[in-house]
C-alpha cells in the first residue's frame, strides 16, 4: 500500500563538528514550527535531536569528521519523524548502548542518558546500526491536536 | 545561541559561591563551561557551590554530565553542592536521571532571583 504523501519534508547534511549540534536542533524546531506545536513539544524535539546528533559526533565519528544526514518529515496526521544518520563506526550492541547510564566515554563526563532521554521525550525510537558502516536513529512524535476553532 | 562564556556571572556570599550558567549547555559548550567553573572553584575554594540554572535556555544529557561531574568534584574537595532554579524543561531531564537522590535542587524565592539579575 502506498504511503500518503508527507505534509512536508526536509533533508540536510553537515559535518560532524560539535558546533552543528545547535544548528541541527534549531533546524528541527523551525521545521516543526509550521505545525503549531506546543512549547513543550518543541523543547522535547530539540533535546532528542541534539542527543542523536551528539551521539553521531561523539561515538560514531569519534576523532574524525564525517557527514551527518538529518531527515525530517511531517505527516498530515501531525506525526514528526526525524532520522539522524552517520557513516561512522556503528554500535556493536545496540541493546547495551540504549541502557540508561551506559557510556563508552565516562572520562569526558558523558552521562549515558542520551537514548533514555530520546525514549522519554519522543513516542518511538528505533536504532539501526552495523559496526563499521554507521548508525541510523529514527524517532517519531505525534504532535497534539490544535484547539478546535469555533 | 551559546552565551558569552568569557563572563560566567557569579555572586559570592560569605563562603558560598553561586555561578549563573547561561545560554545553551550541550556537548559543544560543556567543555568550556566546565573548565570555567572548575577554575573558579579552585581559585576561590568556597564552602558551598551553587549552580544557578535559571538563565539556561537549553540543556541535554551533556549538561547532565556537567552537573554530575561538578558534584563529583565538589565531593572530592569537601565542598557542599546545590543546583538552583532549573526551568521546567531542565527539571524533567534532572528528574529522569534521578539527580535529586544525589544533589539538592533548590527553587529560590523571588528576592533571590532578583538578586541574581544583578550578578556580575
Amino acid at each position: 500500500m502506498a504511503k500518503a504523501p508527507a505534509f512536508n519534508q526536509l533533508r540536510c547534511s553537515f559535518p560532524s563538528n560539535s558546533v552543528n549540534e545547535a544548528l541541527a536542533r534549531s533546524i528541527a524546531a523551525s521545521f516543526t514550527a509550521q505545525m503549531n506545536p506546543t512549547c513543550e513539544e518543541v523543547s522535547d524535539i530539540k533535546c532528542a535531536v541534539s542527543e542523536a546528533v551528539t551521539n553521531a559526533i561523539v561515538h560514531g565519528y569519534r576523532d574524525s569528521i564525517g557527514e551527518i544526514v538529518l531527515s525530517l518529515r511531517l505527516d498530515q496526521d501531525r506525526t514528526l519523524t526525524a532520522e539522524i544518520r552517520d557513516r561512522g563506526c556503528g554500535i556493536a550492541n545496540v541493546e547495551e548502548a540504549m541502557r540508561p547510564l551506559f557510556t563508552t566515554d565516562p572520562e569526558h563526563e558523558r552521562s549515558g542518558m542520551g537514548f533514555t532521554i530520546i525514549e522519554n521525550f519522543m513516542d518511538s525510537l528505533r536504532v539501526v546500526s552495523s559496526p563499521g558502516k554507521g548508525t541510523r536513529v529514527i524517532m517519531k512524535k505525534k504532535l497534539s491536536m490544535l484547539p478546535i476553532q469555533k | 545561541m551559546n552565551a558569552d562564556l568569557e563572563s560566567l556571572k557569579s555572586i559570592t556570599s560569605g563562603k558560598s559561591l553561586t555561578i549563573y550558567l547561561e545560554g545553551d549547555i550541550d556537548h559543544h559548550s560543556a567543555r568550556q563551561i566546565r573548565s570555567r567553573i572548575d577554575t573558579r572553584v579552585y581559585i576561590q575554594r568556597p564552602d558551598e557551590l551553587v549552580l544557578d540554572l535559571s538563565r539556561v535556555c537549553f540543556m541535554d544529557s551533556s549538561g547532565l554530565g556537567l552537573i554530575l561531574g561538578r558534584y563529583a568534584k565538589a565531593v572530592e574537595l569537601g565542598i557542599a553542592f546545590k543546583v538552583a532554579n532549573p526551568t521546567p524543561e531542565i527539571r524533567r531531564i534532572l528528574d529522569l536521571a534521578g539527580t535529586e537522590r544525589l544533589i539538592k535542587i533548590e527553587t529560590a524565592n523571588p528576592a533571590a532571583q532578583r538578586a541574581g539579575r544583578y550578578a556580575r
